[in-house]
């Protein structure tokens, strides 16, 4: 117990002094804030509906510039398409196959075993066509940033013209969350930027969020079941860890 | 063990090789350990739990992992996204080695305060110290294998370290790296030495617990067993004590996994490693921030530096400060005889216990400054702490240990339990 009773008192004035320091460290780019999400907490899940537009969101605006080349069609089952939905959605897209028989290379319709297609064919293309620097690969957006889920819709919606004094160099655009505020991709959303099929109101806000939750099922598709079992074998240990302790206590009952 | 009442094939395979008397004497009922063990005695088993752990999960990943520049980081979402179950294995390899540092640190501390470390437990320290050395290694070459932007850079800055050797630093580079920088042939030695040095811990761990067994646990008193009285045998008294012990760490363990599995990684590691874009702040897993703060407190104007380096004289900064991050670990070899205090517990050594926390704190305050980049107010807190670091082991200890008049000690384990018990 002396332990404890020193560490508590150590611990407190540890966290006292480095607080004062760290609202000191944080730097001028704000914290996107928090987003209420479907997939927060110990049992959230995607919600389907939004996934489902977030996708439509990427196909008809960001794939024009941005790959998710960890994705194929085929794992778009998890956001509630159905097997021919993904048939169809693979076949609107041209693949290169091959090489044949004849050792030549064809082109013939996607498959849901496909990865998604790349709105590039290499880095250097990519990087040409985009003033130097390849857009980054969609498929972990959300690990891949500091604030995760909360950044991304935080830059999605964080576009504005720049206030008074900042300067924006040529081919740039302001944004309140991105580090250092000048950002080359230009403002990628607007109101009615996609038209929805399902009655959802086409805002700048619901298209972030939309797609946000899309890009958050793309970086971490195992998160529903990670979840679930997560409950299953949490609950097992404490129970077992009850039970280790009684016989613990019983064991050690003769002893003191 | 009482060979009459044996089972006569345990009897058979006992005549020959006699396996069950040498489990009963390592972890049964014929092996006494002091019955005053509190639960920070605990963290022993649990890092040979750890370790089984991480060998068996490393072991499954390796099945399905690809040490090729251009490979190893979509192989490592491969397990993620299509092998059955995949993520669970490498996020409890990912997070395992978090917990490894989290349960070994809390075992250093123990053997700090308790004086674990002092006669006859030297060696038995001194192997604790080259385990942790082992598992550094280990942990950095596994962080390696990612190939994301933190693996590669991270490599780049610790392998680049070896170059303020003087005289033979760019060799060393050079082989570290199997050519001119950190590549393919890095990675694929990296993969190779990963995959052996959980086995070179295995064998420590061996000499470890051997080395253990010669004089048995310290305890908190840190007084020697005297009599029966004093002891209980590990079965099932410290057998139940430990599962127990396993049952809260696994779940601790199992909320991150299953919960927060990212918690204690850096969101750029998730971006493929790239040799053209150096990420803006570049730091190490946690538990390697204090001896990171350290590697950087040592700048040109640092007075230590000046000090050990006459002025500028002998080394450079950036050697002055490699060397300092090897001699923080290495130092605690010389623990037992920078500590001259016959009493080994702090309980009796209320200036030490005062020194002791005041430490733990200076290494709190390290690793919160190794995460912090380097400007402003961090760089002065973090050469203080520096400072502090090696005045605890090289003035404090030493003076302290050698002055402090201890209170006195209880007449045996026994007569303490009975005097708490009041």
């Amino acid at each position: 117990m002396n332990i404890i009773k020193t560490f508590i008192p150590t611990l407190a004035l540890f966290s006292a002094v480095f607080a004062s320091h760290t609202t000191l460290a944080s730097g001028e780019t704000p914290r996107a804030p928090k987003q209420e999400w479907s997939f927060n907490g110990l049992f959230g899940t995607y919600d389907r509906a939004s996934a489902q537009r977030g996708f439509q969101v990427y196909k008809e605006v960001c794939s024009g510039c941005h790959g998710m080349n960890l994705l194929s069609y085929r794992h778009l089952t998890g956001i509630g398409f159905s097997k021919a939905e993904i048939k169809a959605i693979a076949a609107t897209v041209e693949v290169q196959d091959g090489p044949d028989g004849e050792g030549d290379m064809f082109d013939r319709l996607g498959m849901p075993a496909d990865r998604f297609l790349s709105p590039f064919p290499n880095v250097q293309a990519a990087a040409a066509a985009n003033g130097g620097k390849a857009p980054p690969d969609l498929s972990l957006m959300t690990k891949a940033r500091i604030g995760g889920s909360d950044y991304v819709y935080g830059l999605l919606t964080g576009y504005s013209d720049a206030p008074a004094g900042i300067e924006i160099p040529e081919g740039g655009n302001y944004n309140k969350y991105y580090p250092g505020h000048v950002i080359s991709m230009a403002a990628p959303l607007d109101d009615e930027a996609v038209e929805y099929t399902d009655g959802t109101k086409p805002t700048l806000s619901q298209h972030a969020k939309d797609v946000t939750t899309f890009l958050a099922w793309a970086a971490e598709p195992e998160m529903e079941d990670r979840k679930r079992m997560g409950i299953k074998v949490l609950l097992f240990l404490l129970i077992l860890t009850g039970m280790l302790y009684a016989v613990k206590r019983k064991v050690w009952e003769d002893l003191h | 063990m009482d060979t009459n009442k044996m089972h006569p094939i345990i009897k058979w395979v006992e005549y020959r090789l006699p396996i069950f008397s040498f489990i009963d004497h390592s972890l049964g009922s014929q092996y006494p350990t002091p019955k005053n063990l509190n639960y920070w005695w605990n963290f022993g088993s649990l890092l040979g739990l750890v370790l089984v752990i991480m060998i068996i999960s490393g072991i499954t990943l390796s099945m399905h992992y690809t040490a090729h520049v251009d490979l190893a980081f979509n192989s490592v979402e491969r397990i993620m996204r299509d092998v059955n179950y995949g993520w669970l294995i490498r996020y409890i390899h990912m997070n395992g080695a978090s917990m490894f540092f989290i349960a070994v640190y809390v075992h250093i501390f123990r053997g700090l305060y308790f004086g674990s470390f002092k006669a006859p437990r030297e060696i038995l320290w001194m192997i604790g110290i080259f385990i942790l050395l082992a598992m550094m290694a280990s942990a950095f070459m596994g962080y390696v294998l990612v190939w994301g932007q933190m693996s590669f850079w991270g490599a780049t800055v610790i392998t680049n370290l070896f170059s303020a050797i003087p005289l033979f630093g760019d060799s060393i580079v050079t082989l570290l790296w199997g050519g001119f920088s950190v590549d393919n042939p890095t990675l694929n030695r990296f993969f190779s030495l990963h995959y052996l040095f959980p086995f070179v811990i295995v064998g420590l761990v061996v000499l470890h617990i051997w080395a253990l067994h010669v004089h048995g646990s310290n305890n908190p008193t840190g007084i020697d067993v005297k009599s029966d009285q004093d002891t209980a045998s590990f079965h099932p008294y410290f057998t139940t004590k430990d599962l127990f012990g396993m049952g809260l760490f696994m779940t601790f363990f199992m909320f991150f996994v299953f919960y927060a599995p990212n918690f204690f990684g850096e969101p750029d590691n998730y971006i493929p490693a790239d040799a053209m874009v150096t990420p803006p702040h570049i730091v190490p897993e946690w538990y390697f921030l204090p001896y990171y703060a350290i590697l950087r407190a040592f700048t040109g104007d640092f007075l230590v530096y000046q000090v050990i380096s006459l002025g500028g004289f002998l080394m450079d900064a950036k050697l002055a400060g490699v060397l300092a991050m090897f001699a923080s670990i290495l130092l605690l070899l010389f623990l037992p005889w920078l500590d001259g205090s016959k009493v080994r517990s702090c309980r009796f050594r209320p200036i030490m216990a005062m020194a002791f926390w005041v430490f733990f704190l200076d290494c709190l305050v390290l690793g919160y400054i190794g995460g912090k980049p380097a400007d402003g107010i961090f760089i002065p807190i973090g050469q203080f702490a520096t400072f502090y670091y090696f005045a605890h082991l090289l003035l404090i200890v030493p003076l302290v240990s050698r002055l402090e008049r201890p209170k006195s000690l209880p007449e045996s384990i026994n007569a303490s339990v009975l005097k708490a018990a009041e």
